[in-house]
């Protein structure tokens, strides 16, 4: 079994960040003004990671907070600026041909050779990979019945709509048995059916031994699947554990968003002197995110005490302990912010 | 390096050629055959250029044919595979250096153009009969031109579809492609050009007059043309700048 650690990875890139790493990055002109002046994005901040042989790893954060580059530094496709990446004993930019025998990469956007079939995207990857003849036709068939590609497996891969490629990337990534798998937003784009299809296929991968690193801003996922995960915003890491630590870590778990039409000053002192309360803060003019032991329970006495004190409420929101939370907590942003 | 796996981007190369194979073959060769066509048949035939004129075309006719096989078949599945879609990942995730990537797309480049520089000639010739006087006097210097041509223009082709955009293919035709052809010694003589002495030193930094030239001088070497040792040096230097531009240009699109 193969692991994958990176150390105080940094990345600024000089222009628009390239289609392996496409994200929301925030530009930041920089310095001088004028034609010479150029924009940098910055990506990656001081990033380490260390993932377990044989883990399924999470990195969840929001659209540009590193996500893509952090996969594409350690698939040989971002230069990091500073700082190392290593796939198993192999440094990732001193030895990019032996680490990329053992990695397999499914990216954010189908990058599929739209020159072929997709049995022969198979047939042709394997191929690359050195794989016999008939290993490879043998593996072809079986990816292909198992990702329900065998109908359309002699069609030119153009015509296939965006689920059916993600389908096809994800078989081509595991064509040549890689140790470790790379997922970047695997499930986005693909329907309910499908993303359930996909989470089997990917446990079944990671109980034959594999290494799995995936990408995600959807909770549920990163929940579902991951044994752990890291939470990354602006290109370091806010948080590391298991799903089940990360979200214990939230003060009290329950998060109840307030909005106020009319907010006195003591309201927050007040409210943090609620039973179950943790943590009060205010979250933007006329709201607060009160961090709790309970949820609905706590609705009746926040309204009455709003009441009293001259507060008019406008709107509750109540979520359950999630990483959504977490994130919310480390940050003060949504993940789909 | 990884040969089996060179060879597998090779194969692949071939299989897509293959099955476009209709579609190379009239994009390549319609429209140098018209052209010998009309000049060298009906221009000829009707009295308006003298008959030594088919000799004097076929050479430059072969280079034209074989530099933009070799351009057309690295820059256009470069441009479009470095596009958003990104198609070439699965080649630069092989195991093997991304460098060789480049150049297997030269050595299949280079295959194209020679392969259409073997099949103008015979066509070509079809087209002209009779009248043509071509000969090859000497076939290690002939092989010699046409591998270094070959190799210039698969160069060419790595170099340029690394360097521009999708949306700009349009604006390479006619700033590229177009005063290459008209300024590259194709259908006259270097020499002719000696009435614009400006002119013939500045078409000398195009690498078609070399292979144009270089082609006269291998096959018919009864007109004037350039010294063969002036189009093998020069060949050699375009072939060497060129690969090592286009290499740059390569890995600066495939590793951001």
């Amino acid at each position: 079994m193969v692991g994958v650690h990176t150390q105080d990875l940094r990345k600024v890139y000089s222009s628009s960040p390239p289609a392996a790493a496409a994200g929301g990055f925030a530009p930041r002109a920089d310095g001088k003004k004028g034609k010479s002046a150029k924009v940098q994005i910055p990506a990656l901040d001081g990033l380490s990671l260390e993932i377990h042989p044989g883990e399924i790893f999470g990195l969840l954060g929001p659209n540009g907070a590193g996500k893509s580059t952090t996969v594409g530094v350690l698939t040989t496709r971002v230069r990091p600026n500073s700082g190392q990446a290593w796939v198993g004993d192999h440094d990732v930019w001193k030895e990019p041909a032996l680490v990329k025998r053992l990695i397999g990469v499914v990216p954010q956007r189908p990058n599929l050779d739209f020159s072929l079939t997709a049995r022969e995207i198979l047939l042709f990857h394997a191929a690359y990979f050195g794989i016999g003849f008939r290993q490879r036709d043998e593996r072809a068939n079986a990816l292909l019945e198992k990702f329900k590609l065998t109908e359309r497996a002699n069609q030119m891969v153009r015509g296939f709509s965006g689920g059916m490629m993600q389908r096809l990337s994800i078989a081509r990534a595991m064509m040549h048995n890689p140790q470790v798998l790379f997922l970047d937003e695997p499930s986005a784009g693909l329907d309910p059916q499908t993303r359930i299809l996909l989470w089997e296929i990917i446990r079944e991968y990671h109980q034959a031994g594999k290494t799995i690193l995936l990408t995600t801003h959807n909770m549920d996922e990163a929940d579902a699947l991951c044994q752990r995960l890291v939470i990354v915003d602006h290109g370091h890491v806010i948080a590391l554990g298991t799903p089940k630590e990360l979200k214990a870590s939230i003060p009290g778990g329950f998060l109840l968003r307030l909005r106020f039409g009319r907010q006195p000053a003591d309201l927050i002192e007040r409210l943090q002197g609620l039973a179950g309360v943790r943590e009060v803060r205010t979250a933007d003019t006329a709201g607060m995110d009160i961090y709790a032991d309970r949820g609905g329970s706590l609705i009746p006495e926040i309204a009455s005490l709003a009441a009293s004190s001259g507060a008019e409420l406008s709107d509750v929101h109540i979520s359950e302990p999630s990483l959504e939370n977490l994130f919310l907590h480390h940050t003060g942003r949504s993940l789909r912010d | 390096m990884n040969w089996k796996t060179f060879g597998a981007m090779l194969a692949r190369d071939a299989h897509v050629a293959r099955r476009n194979a209709i579609q190379l073959f009239l994009q390549t060769f319609l429209q140098p055959l018209l052209f010998v066509f009309i000049f060298g048949r009906v221009m000829v035939g009707s009295g308006y250029l003298p008959p030594q004129y088919k000799s004097l075309l076929l050479p430059g006719i072969i280079a034209i044919c074989m530099v933009f096989t070799g351009i057309w078949a690295v820059a256009m599945p470069l441009i479009a595979e470095f596009q958003w879609t990104r198609e070439i990942e699965d080649r630069l995730l092989a195991p093997i250096g991304v460098g060789w990537v480049a150049i297997e797309k030269v050595i299949a480049g280079m295959l194209q153009a020679l392969i259409a520089g073997l099949v103008v000639i015979p066509l070509a010739w079809l087209v002209l009969r009779p009248g043509v006087e071509i000969s090859i006097g000497s076939p290690w210097t002939f092989a010699a031109i046409i591998l270094l041509v070959a190799t210039f223009s698969a160069c060419g082709g790595l170099a340029l579809g690394c360097t521009i955009n999708q949306q700009h293919i349009g604006l390479m035709f006619g700033m590229v492609i177009t005063p290459m052809i008209f300024f590259g010694c194709t259908y006259y003589p270097w020499s002719a050009l000696k009435s614009f002495p400006i002119l013939q030193k500045a078409v000398l930094i195009n690498p078609l007059v070399y292979a144009s030239e270089g082609m006269r001088a291998t096959l018919v070497p009864q007109f004037p043309h350039l010294s063969i040792t002036a189009v093998l040096g020069a060949l050699l230097c375009f072939d060497v700048l060129l690969l090592v531009v286009g290499l740059r240009q390569f890995e600066r699109k495939a590793v951001s």
